[in-house]
């Protein structure tokens, strides 16, 4: 019997009907699919739209190697500014604070700065050449740090002159910036320039193994729901040794993942372990471990494997986003970047970078690596807790 | 060589089993049946120590060799095969390496892991498709497999629970025939199932569990005398029938009538049916056509549970 244009459409409505209810009666998921917008919509919005929150300070080490009191000046006009948070380092230090990026920019204040900036003002003198070493991973700041810099530097300038240059008196004719700029990049060595694809490959690196983590507890999960969890039970293993083999088997994956992401890094684009390479090992294996126990906690606490998957999915974006992967940590709010901490990306995307093309030692891994396995072994804490071992029955 | 004594399960307030006894004994299938709902996946969980008894306790081997059953008794453990009722094995794993890891699991290696391996699949005839993957195979070679995984460590005792689910009836003969060998070398099988004609082909005692419960226990034969009618007659008639009025009539039970369709349970055939058919030629309603059965394990079954639906 040939169906009616009645039956037809009969049919659609129930079709149509069907798919709503299944989609809207899945809460998890739609929750999943509601937040997911809104959260990672907010988070760069706050970062980049409102302008209504107070950006946060750009912490900078200052060098004054000239003891001037044009120099005092300038350091005191920087240390007055609200986007700055200045450090007064002696050069050696405050280089290696840009390097371990603890700081955005080290500026070098040069001997001779203070008496040779108002002749050169004036074009009748040479320029004092200003070294600005900046950490290469967060660059944008550096352009920031230049313009306030200068800002400053011809502010001091004016006040000793008793006027603001360009606004009178004799330099109003022939204004030129008194001081020449030299930057460098804090990168392992002078002659090692910045790898861009470095730190990129820490944070998707980061972000695509812990995906893998994703479908180490999702795995558990279905094999709960496919009877397979039940057999593995009735066999006689403890239930340590079936966590365990868990752990071991999604850390030694990640393992396999992160050195087939590094060799290629490594291979087509250059990138080097510049750093201890036992640290960078280290980092791996805390990772690796982070994200078994992630997985896992994700099977102790996810219920059906399709929400489950959706819901940390979109935990693991959150972790990067706030590890710093996809923008710098130094443009989130000084909140933010303090609550950045608690976050286990964070640490390995930082860890990474410290090891490979930041050049640092060992003693650099040992944080990381400490961070990494706290969070491993809370993660697992909670997953033990929490997991339900009971097969329910009726 | 496996026995359960006074086994009890309560989830929050709601008792799922209650002091539930049973035994199996080498070279003996015993058969659980229950409908759904009845305690029996529960009791299933406990006999392989995948769920812990509120009270009672699971004892597996004789003699000096007998020990209690736990979660963490492994070594009680590894003298139990388990089939599940679902499909336990790795689609994307080949059948031997599946066998491969469920005997690692038991603590079997080397030559003696291959040995069995092969065993096993021989038994369950598919070593001809050792290295093909699950995931070409039909339902009834995946319930072979299935039952080939828990056969691989040749455990003492084996727990099927509705291994024919979904096959067909050349497997489900084959499943059989593995299960009557497998008795025949003195293992001891406990079988659930739903299915009451494989209840009464396999099984030497059946175990019947209602509302956490045993209901009935005993031979084929002992549970069958439970029912008072033995046998069963279907006589179509021309029209409703006054039922109350045959029920009196001596040796009659069960009568019910749909339709056409007048059932009654006899408990002499020879005696009781010419009555009941007089009786009905009386009273004005022409019978056009007479058959008998003999009452079956499902006659009793629903005797003991009910036909109510449970689900």
């Amino acid at each position: 019997m040939s169906m009616t244009t009645s039956n037809t459409l009969t049919a659609l409505r129930a079709l149509i009907r069907k798919d709503l209810v299944l989609y809207f009666s899945n809460r998890r998921a739609l929750i999943m699919s509601i937040a997911a917008p809104i959260v990672i919509a907010a988070f760069f919005g706050a970062l980049f739209g409102s302008g209504s929150e107070k950006p946060s300070k750009v912490p900078i080490a200052l060098v004054d190697n000239d003891g001037s009191a044009l120099s005092h000046a300038v350091a005191a006009s920087l240390k007055g500014d609200t986007s700055f948070d200045v450090r007064e380092l002696a050069e050696p230090a405050a280089i290696d604070a840009a390097r371990e990026a603890k700081v955005r920019a080290a500026v070098v204040l040069p001997k001779g700065f203070g008496a040779a900036l108002p002749a050169a003002l004036l074009g009748g003198g040479e320029k004092p050449k200003v070294a600005v070493h900046y950490d290469p991973s967060q660059a944008t700041a550096l352009p920031l740090v230049r313009g306030l810099l200068t800002q400053h530097v011809v502010k001091a300038l004016g006040e000793s002159m008793g006027g603001a240059p360009g606004t009178g008196g004799p330099a109003k004719a022939a204004f030129t910036l008194p001081y020449d700029t030299e930057t460098f990049a804090t990168t392992s060595a002078a002659d090692r320039p910045y790898n861009g694809y470095a730190h990129s490959f820490a944070g998707m690196g980061v972000q695509f193994i812990l995906f893998m983590g994703i479908e180490v507890g999702v795995g558990v999960l279905l094999a709960r729901r496919l009877g397979l969890w039940k057999r593995l039970r009735a066999a006689p293993l403890s239930r340590t040794l079936l966590l365990g083999s868990h752990i071991l088997s999604g850390a030694i994956t990640a393992l396999i993942l992160l050195a087939i992401i590094y060799a290629a890094a490594i291979g087509i684009f250059h990138v080097r372990i510049d750093g201890s390479v036992p640290g960078f090992v280290g980092i791996a294996i805390a990772f690796a471990l982070l994200t078994s126990s992630f997985g896992l906690l994700i099977a102790a606490i996810g219920k059906t494997p399709e929400a489950t998957r959706g819901l940390a999915i979109f935990a693991t974006l959150v972790m990067v986003m706030l590890g710093g992967a996809w923008v710098p940590s130094f443009i989130f709010p000084q909140w933010l970047q303090t609550a950045s901490l608690v976050v286990p990306t964070r640490w390995a995307i930082d860890g990474l970078d410290a090891m490979t093309w930041r050049g640092l030692g060992f003693e650099a891994a040992l944080a990381p690596i400490s961070a990494l396995l706290l969070f491993s072994a809370l993660f697992a804490a909670i997953a033990i807790w929490r997991f339900d071992w009971e097969e329910p029955r009726g | 060589m496996l026995e359960a004594l006074g086994l009890c399960k309560s989830y929050g307030s709601r008792a799922v089993v209650t002091d539930l006894s049973l035994s199996v004994r080498a070279g003996e299938i015993v058969g659980l049946l229950g409908p759904n709902g009845a305690g029996k996946s529960t009791t299933v969980a406990m006999l392989c120590g995948l769920v812990a008894a509120g009270s009672g306790q699971v004892f597996v081997g004789e003699g000096a060799a007998r020990q209690p059953l736990t979660e963490n008794s492994q070594e009680a453990k590894r003298r139990i095969g388990v089939v599940p009722q679902e499909l336990s094995i790795y689609e994307t794993l080949g059948a031997a390496a599946n066998l491969e890891l469920f005997g690692a699991l038991y603590g079997l290696s080397g030559s003696l892991l291959e040995e069995r391996v092969a065993a096993a699949l021989k038994l369950v005839g598919l070593a001809d498709r050792a290295t093909d993957k699950p995931s070409t195979f039909s339902g009834g070679m995946k319930r072979r497999l299935n039952i080939a995984a828990a056969l691989v460590h040749d455990p003492d005792i084996l727990i099927f629970d509705e291994p024919t689910v979904g096959v067909d009836p050349q497997s489900r003969n084959a499943i059989f025939d593995n299960l009557e060998e497998l008795r025949g070398r003195g293992k001891a099988l406990l079988y659930t199932t739903h299915y009451m004609e494989e209840a009464e082909r396999l099984c030497d005692r059946i175990v019947i569990i209602d509302h956490g419960k045993v209901v009935a226990s005993d031979t084929l034969a002992g549970i069958e005398r439970l029912l008072p009618a033995m046998q069963s007659l279907e006589i179509e008639v021309d029209g409703p029938v006054d039922l109350q009025a045959l029920a009196g009539l001596p040796g009659i039970d069960k009568l019910t009538q749909e339709g056409a369709m007048l059932r009654a349970g006899v408990a002499d055939l020879a005696r009781d049916a010419p009555a009941l058919l007089t009786a009905l030629a009386v009273s004005g309603r022409r019978v056009t056509r007479v058959a008998s059965a003999r009452a079956g394990l499902e006659d009793v079954f629903l005797s003991l549970t009910g036909r109510q639906l449970r689900d």
